[in-house]
């Protein structure tokens, strides 16, 4: 995809840039800083969203390396973002700083993530799949069931983050945090992908026999994919716990792992922008049928009690739609337009 | 004490019959179309619903309403393979199985939007007197639902055994090009395995609403074919068939022990998954199935 108009690359290093045109820099720098003055225009139900939705692109773009880049499905995302919000909560709870324990959630969700990534040297697709869909369940019943630690079923309470003797008390405050945090995510999943780690990833996914002939530790490079993806997921749960400030079992269940595995097919499996896309597309889903009938409320009474199920079904049907329609993503759909618009109005 | 785990063994045994059921659905579209089925556990529920509507809101005899829920099935597998699955032919592993999970949460949601989430309990269908084997009391409805598993089990093995259907489907399980370029016709091969996979779940579903009552939870039994295909081997029939019961055994008695030893409840959610790992570890391609070796 490079070769962009009037672009000429003089050394390699300069190609494997992470922004290659000054115009790409700018638009970026417009859209952050868009972003970070996003508070100010909108309502704190907005902002919340917004929060929620960084969040969502943290894990995503986490499990895109994994699964997008390296080729391993994982269904057991979801109990990693679990470990990491609950390793997080008790260091918190047990006085740990917030950056401290934010380290120490993603740590946990790592060492966590790689034992179950361990099979993944013997195990291939499918079989890795299950192997992860037993680690989901078996860690969702060690978050209900190791009541001393996680509060069982009654789940765990925790304060608003405090860094320095700041408190991150309010919707908008807290966002900033998130911003910060998801920014440094995007960015550094994006450099291991242009860099040597990221394209042996790409080697593993590709042809995991070729890579091992490339030099690729196979075996060190799945672990570390696992590792990495779920140290983003444990990230992502920490802030999730620090946020929403309460956290127990049922919110990590095995509809969080499909939701994410959902963002990157979405929004395209292997592509950063892809992540966030899915990450946005599947958080603003329910809120649009939240929207859509509130609207329709008037003419369908008893339409909010069937909302929760109407709300799956339109998740699975649109993912079955994607998937038919639109297999390479949102990513896939966004180049096209970018390409269209480059070329216009002689587009042939 | 003795009796206890005795009685454990047949809930065992008569659960893991239906785990079986439902393991030999997923099995024959694993074999013919290398399709890994997330939706079978709503295939089931969605079969337990239409005999629990027939039976129950329509008023249609059980032996009608059994066979209507068949021809129901053998529908419902038709348009789910054209519609969801034929377009993904040859598409990634990950594409395939985000397809299946789509449809089982349309499927979930279908029902619930139908039926709501209550508990909804069959008519009695087989009278209600334990019968008694060896001094053991046994409900009818779990004899029936033993010698109905069975019954389909041996049905299928001889299908695939002699019948030429079957031997055309074992052939494109083996070698697609090979079958193709015989004159097998590979896709409505496919559309044949859904259609077998759905109905022996909708028979797994409706013998499951006649001991426990339905739910919208039902679904959550797709998710325990997973250990039990594993270690029967995910491309062997007769690997589904012990897989299924040695998982529903396994699985009950574990729960036993680990609320008696242990003081642990809710142990049987896990056991099946624990178990799956170990074999998972040890022997990947479970007791029957085959053992793919690559060379370089």
């Amino acid at each position: 995809m490079r070769g962009k108009c009037g672009l000429f690359f003089s050394s390699y290093r300069a190609e494997a840039g992470l922004f290659p045109s000054a115009f790409q820099k700018t638009c970026l720098g417009l859209f952050l800083a868009a972003l970070c003055a996003c508070p100010l225009v909108l309502d704190t139900y907005h902002v919340s969203i917004l929060n929620v939705i960084l969040i969502a692109v943290i894990g995503a773009a986490g499990l895109n390396l994994l699964t997008g880049v390296c080729g391993q499905i994982s269904l057991g995302h979801g109990a990693f973002v679990g470990v990491g919000a609950y390793a997080s909560a008790l260091a918190t709870l047990s006085g740990w700083p917030f950056v401290l324990s934010l380290l120490a959630g993603g740590l946990a969700a790592a060492a966590t993530g790689m034992v179950f990534g361990l099979p993944s040297l013997r195990l291939k697709g499918i079989y890795l799949a299950i192997a992860t869909l037993a680690a989901q369940l078996i860690l969702e019943y060690l978050f209900l069931h190791a009541t001393a630690l996680t509060g069982g079923s009654n789940g765990l309470a925790l304060d608003a983050p405090q860094i320095l003797g700041f408190s991150f008390n309010t919707d908008t405050r807290i966002f900033y945090l998130i911003l910060a945090v998801a920014v440094a995510v995007v960015l550094g999943v994006a450099n291991i992908i242009r860099t040597r780690p990221g394209r042996a990833f790409v080697a593993i996914r590709d042809h995991h026999l070729s890579a091992e002939i490339a030099g690729v530790n196979l075996f060190a490079g799945k672990l570390s994919a696992f590792g990495v993806s779920a140290f983003l997921a444990g990230v992502a749960g920490c802030l999730w716990a620090h946020y929403t400030m309460f956290i127990n079992p049922e919110q990590f269940g095995i509809t969080l792992s499909i939701s994410y595995l959902a963002m990157i097919v979405i929004g395209g499996l292997g592509s950063v922008i892809g992540a966030i896309m899915g990450a946005v597309f599947i958080t603003l889903l329910p809120e649009l049928l939240n929207l859509a009938s509130g609207g329709l409320a008037g003419l369908f009474p008893d339409m909010s009690a069937s909302l929760n199920a109407l709300r799956e079904g339109v998740f699975g049907l649109t993912l079955i739609l994607f998937l038919i329609f639109e297999p390479e993503g949102l990513a896939h759909r966004w180049r096209l337009i970018k390409a269209y618009w480059k070329l216009y109005p002689f587009a042939h | 004490m003795l009796e206890y785990y005795l009685q454990l063994l047949v809930n065992g045994l008569v659960v893991g019959s239906i785990y079986s059921l439902v393991a030999l659905g997923f099995v024959i579209i694993y074999k013919a179309t290398k399709v890994v089925n997330f939706a079978q556990g709503e295939l089931l529920m969605v079969g337990a619903y239409v005999c629990y509507a027939l039976t129950v809101q329509a008023q249609v005899p059980f032996v009608a309403a059994f066979l209507l829920t068949l021809g129901f099935s053998v529908v419902l597998g038709l348009a789910v393979e054209r519609l969801a699955l034929r377009p993904l032919i040859g598409e990634a592993h990950i594409s395939v199985i985000m397809v299946t999970i789509g449809l089982s949460s349309v499927l979930k949601s279908l029902v619930q939007l139908f039926w709501g989430t209550n508990i909804q309990v069959f008519p009695e269908v087989l009278p209600n007197t334990p019968v008694f084997i060896a001094g053991m009391p046994v409900s009818p409805v779990y004899i029936a639902a033993f010698a109905l598993s069975f019954l389909l089990f041996a049905g299928f093995s001889l299908f695939f055994k002699y019948s030429r259907l079957g031997i055309a489907m074992r052939a494109t399980a083996f070698d697609q090009q090979a079958a193709q370029s015989m004159g097998i016709g590979v896709k409505n091969i496919f559309a044949l395995s859904w259609c077998i996979a759905c109905v022996v779940s909708c028979v797994g579903g409706v013998i499951l609403g006649n001991i426990n009552g339905i739910n919208a939870q039902l679904g959550y039994m797709g998710l325990k074919v997973f250990p039990a295909v594993i270690l029967g081997g995910l491309d062997s029939l007769l690997g589904a068939a012990v897989g299924g019961l040695i998982i529903g055994v396994l699985e009950n008695v574990c729960d036993g022990l680990a609320k008696d030893v242990l003081n642990l409840s809710g142990f049987k959610e896990v056991a099946a998954f624990v178990v799956l790992v170990v074999i998972l570890m040890i022997r990947p391609y479970g007791l029957f199935g085959t053992h793919e070796i690559e060379r370089v």
